[in-house]
């Protein structure tokens, strides 16, 4: 029997789906924007952050509303729910986009420092990809792939270290590169946020499928906001 | 094993030819709330009236296997279904006060059992009004006609009726359909703090009552039992999918 609150759910998946792609794009341009330095698209991608957070916010009364009004129990509340969480943890990943397009303006024409950059890059490209990966596994349904993609956030972590330990070395180095590694050390911590965000989501993911709220983070995982 | 107050083994029930339950296995043990759900015709309150001997008024009805009160047979020929009822007692749908005072309805058992004592029929008609969460709305009306009363306070009186005969078990069968929230609300408050002290079954269509109320859910389908859990399993994460097409809407 299709009931009226299939179609509700449906839709709200729908749009649930769309602002992840929305984050998955901002997520990507972030990066891009700051390998390339490209202060003009960074300062775009800042001025349209509202509408991330105007979706968040569309989608959360939405689940409220549905929650209130057909009282969801079983797979239909894990549904709900899964999105009430998520849609949290992509806002705050687009926060953290939203944060490297700062970073991008504030580096300016400072001068790279090619390892940091080289590392920056590789964290850009796992970032992008578990954004990617997330919204598949979340349309898919696939539990053992958001489980997967929580173990690609350690790799993430261990670059956030290594460049946090050369920032430091390299300003040792030089001191008149404070500034430049410090926007390194914000921007590497800003993508491993992102890997966290894609983590807490894939958590949901299992949570839906199973009904078990499990930890996917890992327990040395680098929380400092 | 904990010591359960109530078995049901291998429970078949007969109308006629037509088999309404067909082997239900289920045990209670003493105290808490167990909400029966289940589609119309599904067997819940069929199931819940064999408890206490109910059907035996039924004609053609046929019923093979054991229910046990404390490892006593309620089937057995000897067995006292004056007694059973007074020890198992039950709440209907429907209001039914009798036609007499609040008072003379709540010690209506304790009066056919001979209890002359007005001292102590007083005071099992408070305690038992007390119980039942109506003794406040109801003391200074004690020998006006407990019909006069609203439905939400009538179903509280039959409760008050049943406690009179200090039973072990209540059975209620879909005991606040007829009532409004509000009502219903003060039933569901009663029967949340009757059940430390007593053994309750009852029968419900409404799933949020037996997701707020009940310490255990039992689902019926088509005479059988599909599954039986704590509610809070059957409603966050049912074993059976025919449990969650049912909770969740999907059919019934």
């Amino acid at each position: 029997m299709r009931r009226l609150f299939d179609d509700e759910l449906a839709e709200l998946d729908a749009d649930f789906t769309e602002m992840g792609m929305l984050v998955s794009e901002v997520v990507q341009q972030a990066v891009d924007a700051f390998m390339s330095r490209d202060a003009v698209a960074a300062q775009k991608l800042i001025d349209h952050d509202h509408e991330i957070n105007q979706r968040e916010i569309a989608l959360e009364q939405k689940t409220f509303e549905m929650i209130a009004l057909y009282q969801p129990v079983t797979t239909d509340l894990r549904e709900i729910v899964t999105i009430l969480k998520a849609v949290s943890e992509l806002e705050r990943a687009a926060d953290h986009a939203r944060n490297v397009a700062h970073s991008t303006i504030k580096f300016g024409s400072k001068q790279k420092i090619p390892g940091l950059e080289q590392l920056i890059g590789e964290m850009g490209q796992i970032t992008t990809r578990m954004i990617r990966d997330v919204l598949a596994a979340y349309v898919n349904k696939d539990d053992h792939a958001a489980r997967e993609l929580a173990e690609i956030d350690r790799k993430l972590d261990q670059l956030n270290h290594q460049i946090r330990a050369d920032s430091y070395q390299q300003m040792r180095l030089d001191p008149t590169f404070e500034t430049g590694a410090s926007i390194y050390l914000n921007v590497s911590q800003d993508l491993s946020r992102i890997g966290d965000y894609v983590t807490n989501v894939c958590e949901w993911i299992v949570y839906r499928k199973s009904g078990q709220i499990v930890e996917l983070n890992p327990a040395n995982s680098d929380s400092a906001d | 094993m904990s010591k359960d107050i109530l078995t049901t083994q291998d429970l078949h029930l007969y109308y006629g030819d037509k088999e309404a339950l067909m082997g239900i296995n289920l045990n209670f043990a003493a105290k808490g709330i167990t909400a029966l759900i289940g589609p119309s015709g599904c067997g819940k309150s069929t199931y819940l009236r064999t408890l206490n001997r109910m059907n035996d008024l039924i004609p053609n009805v046929t019923i093979t296997g054991t229910i046990k009160f404390k490892d006593q047979d309620l089937y057995a020929p000897s067995a006292d279904t004056v007694q059973i009822r007074k020890e198992i007692g039950m709440v209907f749908q429907q209001p039914n006060p009798f036609p007499f005072s609040i008072y003379d309805n709540v010690i209506y058992g304790l009066r056919i059992a001979g209890e002359k004592d007005k001292e102590k029929l007083d005071a099992v008609v408070e305690k038992s009004l007390r119980q039942a969460a109506v003794w406040d709305e109801v003391k200074d009306h004690l020998h006006e006609s407990a019909l006069a009363l609203s439905g939400g306070q009538q179903q509280r009186v039959c409760i008050a009726r049943v406690l009179a005969v200090s039973p072990e078990i209540i059975l209620l069968d879909e005991p606040t359909s007829a009532l409004d929230p509000v009502s219903s609300s003060q039933i569901e408050t009663t029967l949340l703090n009757l059940r430390h002290d007593y053994t309750i079954i009852t029968v419900t269509h409404n799933l949020q009552q037996a997701s707020r109320i009940a310490d255990r859910t039992a689902f019926f389908m088509n005479g059988e039992l599909v599954e039986v859990d704590q509610t809070k399993n059957i409603f966050m994460n049912p074993a059976e999918k025919q449990t969650e097409d049912y909770i969740s809407g999907r059919f019934g």
